[in-house]
């Protein structure tokens, strides 16, 4: 092969194959939350057809409607799930930080010869199946789950309620941002704390001053990592939320699987996704350029 | 050096967190070999549950299913993984890069949900049967990003000069390739292809959307299990897929531990 065909075929390969599996998907999803319901319905038929001709197009043109949004505009119900799985997102990703900081910055001061075995401890729950773990939470949690029987006396009531999903948000997500931090971390030049104490600077002021801001990398990664798959979260709230914990990810099933509803499930993973753009170009972002400065 | 009290900090924190990480999937295998069917009273030690598993036939046929899925779509995304990490690191210009990168580390933080209707939608779309394939063909497209990543992480830090040294000695393009990058890349291109499989053997929510009839994964079958309440029975399932993945991380991390020694 060519110098030149080898390019090609490097480039194009993988290139095709995410333009047909992941953005032409993008514009069915769009067409289909403009669509009746009742054009949409399964068998639906396609709205639109590459053999019909731009007369058919317009007329077809004509049948398409924001009907879809309207009824997301309307009801309550989804802005809520909305604003309910941006607000577990947001919560959950800031106990991430506060338990996944003190983690990964013990890991990275750990002695050499403990680190490999520290981050392999970090990785192994997450190899384990991620609907096994937030299975156990439910036998933790439930009225009479293993917590309430230490707790005798004192029972709490946390199964089925938005604690219970933030728990299970952070315990799921946790190695996903104990990695990226520890990553930051572990690179950190330490000279420049010795420096700091020598010229009489207190830990607490070093680590506020030093080591913060050069684990931002990190901390922004991580936060990502962990801020946008939450938003769009189906399983944690199915399990371990109540019949009134709304998520979005969870109402796009449902209206998916129960109501069979694709328009109206296409109409809300488009504003999913329209909310998501951006925190999603920003990780990608940055992803690319922590990757391409060949750290 | 570090004082004693930020010691005793980090100690706390590692300790805590790993408490944490640990003890839901602890209580998960002691309660597996309970004898009793209550989940939260302790009956005595028991391997019922296990040995109930071997008869049932729909979970062997769906861990089979999705073993066979999880195989196919890791090697696929292997494969458009590791081009998609040469293409990002050897060539910083050529059309529609920008759109490139976008679509190689999107879908790895993209919800689920939207991946899994998108996919479904296309494949109704174009009227392909629902099933194996399209099961494979989804997740290979939500693993290679995760490939992609591992592997270039590896090609950044990789010394371009060996490829041009076996060039000038006449290797050719393939041949510098095979015997020179690959080589050199391969224990990423491994770990990128566990990590694909295991995404994999996890999925529920895109293998929900994109499957059909007589292809149910074996996370659907413990997820309809599940929604109906703890039993000791997917305990023990829980058990024996935990133990499959401990034992396959020790060994591929001690087999890449050994070719690095070695290398």
């Amino acid at each position: 092969m060519s110098e030149r065909a080898t390019r090609r075929t490097i480039i194009l390969v993988p290139y095709l194959w995410l333009a047909l599996f992941f953005l032409v998907p993008f514009a069915i999803v769009a067409k289909m939350s403009l669509s009746q319901v009742a054009t949409a319905i399964p068998p639906y038929t396609p709205v639109f057809g590459l053999e019909d001709g731009p007369a058919v197009w317009l007329a077809k043109a004509r049948e398409l409607s924001l009907d879809n949004y309207a009824v997301l505009a309307g009801d309550r119900l989804y802005i809520d799930a909305f604003l309910s799985s941006l607000r577990i997102a947001l919560i959950g990703t800031a106990i991430l930080l506060l338990i996944g900081y003190p983690m990964a910055h013990a890991m990275a001061r750990a002695p050499e010869r403990w680190r490999a075995v520290l981050v392999m401890a970090v990785i192994l729950p997450f190899w384990t199946s991620f609907l096994i773990r937030v299975y156990a939470w439910i036998g933790i949690l439930k009225p009479e789950g293993l917590l309430n029987e230490l707790l005798i006396g004192a029972p709490l009531a946390i199964a089925n309620t938005e604690t219970a999903v933030i728990i299970g948000v952070v315990y799921s997500y946790l190695p996903f941002m104990v990695l990226p931090l520890y990553a930051a971390l572990e690179r950190m030049d330490r000279t420049l704390l010795e420096a700091a104490a020598d010229l009489g600077c207190p830990p607490w002021l070093a680590f506020w001053r030093i080591t913060v801001p050069l684990s931002l990398p990190g901390i922004v990664a991580g936060c990502f990592l962990c801020f946008i798959p939450i938003t769009g979260e189906v399983v944690i709230p199915d399990l371990l939320g109540g019949s009134d914990t709304l998520m979005i990810g969870k109402t796009l099933w449902t209206e998916f699987f129960s109501n069979r509803d694709w328009p109206v499930a296409s109409a809300v993973a488009v504003v999913l996704l329209v909310i998501l753009v951006g925190p999603i170009m920003v990780y990608q972002r940055h992803q690319g350029r922590q990757l391409e400065a060949g750290r | 050096m570090m004082s004693p009290r930020s010691r005793y900090l980090d100690a706390t924190a590692l300790t805590l967190g790993f408490a944490f990480l640990y003890l839901p999937i602890v209580i998960l295998v002691i309660f597996s070999f309970n004898a009793s069917q209550l989940v939260t009273v302790w009956g005595g030690f028991s391997t019922r549950w296990y040995a109930g598993l071997w008869q049932n036939r729909q979970l062997m046929d769906a861990a089979w299913m999705t073993l066979k899925v999880a195989t196919l779509s890791a090697l696929l995304a292997t494969v458009i993984g590791t081009l998609a990490a040469l293409a990002l690191t050897r060539y910083a210009r050529f059309r529609g890069r920008t759109l490139f990168s976008g679509l190689v580390y999107a879908p790895i933080v993209m919800p689920e949900v939207i991946t899994g209707l998108s996919l479904l939608l296309l494949f109704v779309s174009l009227g392909l049967e629902r099933g194996f394939w399209t099961v494979t063909v989804a997740h290979a497209t939500f693993t290679c990003g995760f490939v992609a990543v591992v592997v270039q992480s590896r090609l950044v830090t990789f010394d371009r000069s060996l490829e041009e040294a076996a060039a000038d000695l006449g290797a050719k393009p393939w041949q510098v390739f095979t015997h020179v990058t690959l080589p050199i890349i391969a224990p990423a291109v491994i770990a990128g292809f566990l990590l694909a499989f295991t995404l994999s053997l996890d999925d529920l929510v895109i293998a929900s959307f994109t499957t059909g009839p007589g292809a149910t994964t074996l996370p659907m079958r413990v997820y309809s299990q599940v929604r109906l309440g703890v039993t000791p029975e997917i305990n023990a399932i829980s058990t024996l897929m935990i133990a499959a993945v401990t034992v396959l991380v020790i060994a591929a991390s001690l087999a890449t531990k050994r070719g690095a020694a070695r290398g």
